[in-house]
């Protein structure tokens, strides 16, 4: 494991509805170290996104709110001017989003897609910058550089498109490179493809690499550290063995439950009841899950939950987890 | 009898071009594809994104022309419009689309929405009406105080639910779930299979499932058919797609689901790439010169697989 390179130090992002403001992320604090892919996982509404956009600063400072600390070489990133941001992103921070298409341009040519991040962040010569272009769309394992460099993004498949989005992403060799969903529009064939590139291109470079994704599959798959967060909060965090081979949380423990399995096929799958409370609705007080284990006694929980850490590294949120089982004895 | 017979099917799009917009070639989107149905059964279509997979499933409701084939349901042709209509086709078969939101009016109360297909094929008092709107919502799971709620007032694992509400509301044969649960989440893609499930054990329905998520299908599933490229590579049942497969496609699709064991990950990713690798090298043996997939041929009573034909007789 590399040196530290983001340290976030109980964040709180909140958005405004009405007059009030609502926390979207509340109270996280997590670690990534270069060298190290971790992943963020979630449902839909807990925060993921959220969480990322709060890091490279697209939030609209006029709806939200962010305080607490975000730490990234030496830099305070909370309350950090645009310009600041600016410098940043592309240069020592590299996104990549979900949907590829919406990403790109689509009157741009790929190489002036690519080289507009050289153009804002470095003074190289054209045709440097040329090589360099041809140089990335190589290494994101597209064949014939050349030609795709004079393409437009309509005549590329969405598994090539990702690829582009990669190829910005990294162009000017961030530190840190931040992956939302990189992979839930693409087929599965494609999508192994895209993971193994993402391995790949952080060995190389030695970036750390955050990796958010709903898709447990694919985490164990890639990740070295996870996150797991609900409603806003971290729930559970190590490394991914700890998670996927002793999950505590019971956040966690139903969701590996109701992955379809092979050797169950056609039985009725886990279901976790209720839903994620919308943000309006958050509760403020107690363990966020409670209201989805109804079977778990209140006793069990903490009124103000707090962060557990029983086994090295393995961090998991509340008390619930030492007692909790399913509603039918099963422990898993 | 099986419910559904689809028969050599085919739907061509034309490709037109040039100055008189002449037709030059054609998208082979479906390429001559034989399945049965049979009543009660989840019957899965697998395959990548512009496989065919949605145009088979659309075929079947009548929403796309078909070029060649027939499609014969409880021994009718239903192919053209006409014959659809003297057999209360559009009562009997009934749809659930992948996009809950955009499948659902937005100025409609619930009511209103699960209400149409009553109105539009039974002659229902309001009472009747009433009363069969609250036990559609009871069955998936939904209280009287949604009825009069509108579709984005709701989450999205609920409106998937007043989707099938919806789509069982005529008591249909057979409906068509065309990717229900890509859209949702782990724990509330669980609810809407579990509705599915039973619904399908109360009312005796057949289902064609169609998903690119392997691991759904092998739930939901006893027989299915892999797609590629318009045509079949393998078709069978849970237990020879998943525990033999035999068409390299089968395999590389097989190899590339990610696995929630982590200790053997690296173990994994291996056999991924070498399963690729194969892919590769003898992709040419497994299509023939224009690409397509090669004639299904028998393996088992229940198996059929595209193979090269020395291969067969090998085995």
């Amino acid at each position: 494991m590399g040196e530290e390179l983001l340290t976030i130090d109980h964040l709180h992002t909140s958005f405004k509805r009405g007059t009030k403001y609502y926390d979207a992320v509340d109270d996280v604090s997590l670690k990534i170290h270069k060298d190290e892919i971790l992943a963020i996982v979630g449902e839909s509404g807990c925060g993921k996104t959220t969480l990322a956009k709060s890091i490279i600063g697209l939030h609209d400072l006029k709806r939200t709110k962010i305080s607490g600390h975000i730490g990234f070489e030496n830099q305070e990133l909370v309350g950090a001017s645009p310009e600041k941001f600016d410098k940043l992103r592309g240069s020592e921070m590299g996104m990549i989003f979900q949907d590829p298409l919406a990403a790109l341009n689509p009157l741009m040519r790929i190489e002036d897609q690519i080289q507009e991040v050289l153009d804002y962040h470095t003074d190289y010569s054209k045709s440097k910058k040329h090589k360099i272009v041809l140089e990335l769309l190589d290494q994101v394992g597209l064949e014939n550089p050349e030609r795709v460099a004079r393409q437009f993004p309509h005549e590329l498949s969405g598994g090539m498109r990702q690829r582009i989005i990669i190829a910005i992403a990294i162009a000017c060799k961030p530190e840190l490179i931040i992956a939302d969903e990189p992979t839930t529009a693409l087929d599965v064939t494609i999508q192994a493809q895209i993971l193994d590139l993402l391995r790949s291109i952080q060995a190389q470079n030695h970036a750390g690499i955050i990796l958010i994704t709903h898709d447990l599959g694919v985490v164990a798959d890639t990740a070295d550290e996870v996150v797991v967060m609900y409603a806003g909060q971290v729930v559970e965090r190590g490394s991914v063995s700890q998670i996927f081979n002793h999950p505590l949380h019971p956040y966690t423990r139903s969701l590996l439950k109701s992955i379809p399995q092979a050797d169950r096929a056609g039985d009725r799958l886990y279901a976790i009841e209720g839903s994620v409370p919308p943000l309006t609705k958050m509760p403020h007080d107690g363990c966020r899950f409670a209201p989805r284990i109804p079977w778990v006694p209140e006793s069990a929980h903490e009124k103000k939950p707090t962060m557990h850490e029983p086994e090295k590294g393995h961090f998991v949120l509340c008390t619930c987890y030492q007692t909790f089982e399913f509603e039918n004895g099963e422990v898993v | 009898m099986s419910l559904v017979e689809v028969k050599d099917l085919k739907v061509h799009y034309p490709i037109r071009s040039g100055f008189f917009n002449r037709i030059h070639d054609y998208v082979y989107a479906v390429d001559g594809v034989n399945f049965e149905i049979e009543p009660g059964q989840t019957y899965g279509l697998i395959g990548e994104t512009g496989s065919g997979k949605t145009t088979i499933g659309r075929s079947i409701i009548g929403l796309e022309k078909i070029t060649s084939g027939k499609i014969l349901f409880d021994g009718h042709d239903v192919s053209t419009k006409k014959e659809r209509n003297a057999l209360h086709y559009n009562r009997d078969v009934q749809m659930i689309f992948q996009d809950s939101l955009s499948s659902l009016n937005p100025k409609k109360r619930i009511y209103d929405i699960i209400a149409e297909p009553l109105r539009n094929f039974e002659k229902l008092s309001d009472t009747e009406e009433k009363h069969r709107v609250r036990e559609l919502l009871d069955t998936v799971g939904l209280g009287d105080d949604d009825l009069f709620k509108y579709p984005f007032e709701f989450s999205g694992g609920q409106r998937q639910r007043i989707g099938v509400a919806r789509a069982i509301s005529t008591n249909p044969k057979l409906v068509i779930a065309d990717e229900p649960v890509s859209a949702l989440d782990l724990s509330v893609q669980a609810q809407v299979l579990n509705y599915m499930q039973e619904i399908q054990k109360q009312f005796n329905i057949s289902y064609l499932f169609i998903s690119h998520d392997l691991g759904v299908v092998r739930h939901m599933c006893d027989s299915m058919a892999i797609m590629h490229r318009g045509r079949f590579v393998e078709l069978g049942t849970r237990d020879d797609i998943y525990n033999h497969p035999q068409h390299i496609y089968t395999k590389r699709l097989l190899a590339a689901i990610p696995d929630v064991n982590v200790d053997e990950r690296d173990a994994h990713r291996k056999h991924r790439k070498e399963v690729e690798k194969v892919f590769d090298t003898e992709q040419s043996r497994y299509y023939d010169k224009n690409g397509r997939v090669l004639p299904l041929q028998k393996v088992s009573e229940t198996h059929s697989v595209a193979l090269p034909e020395d291969q067969v007789k090998g085995e």
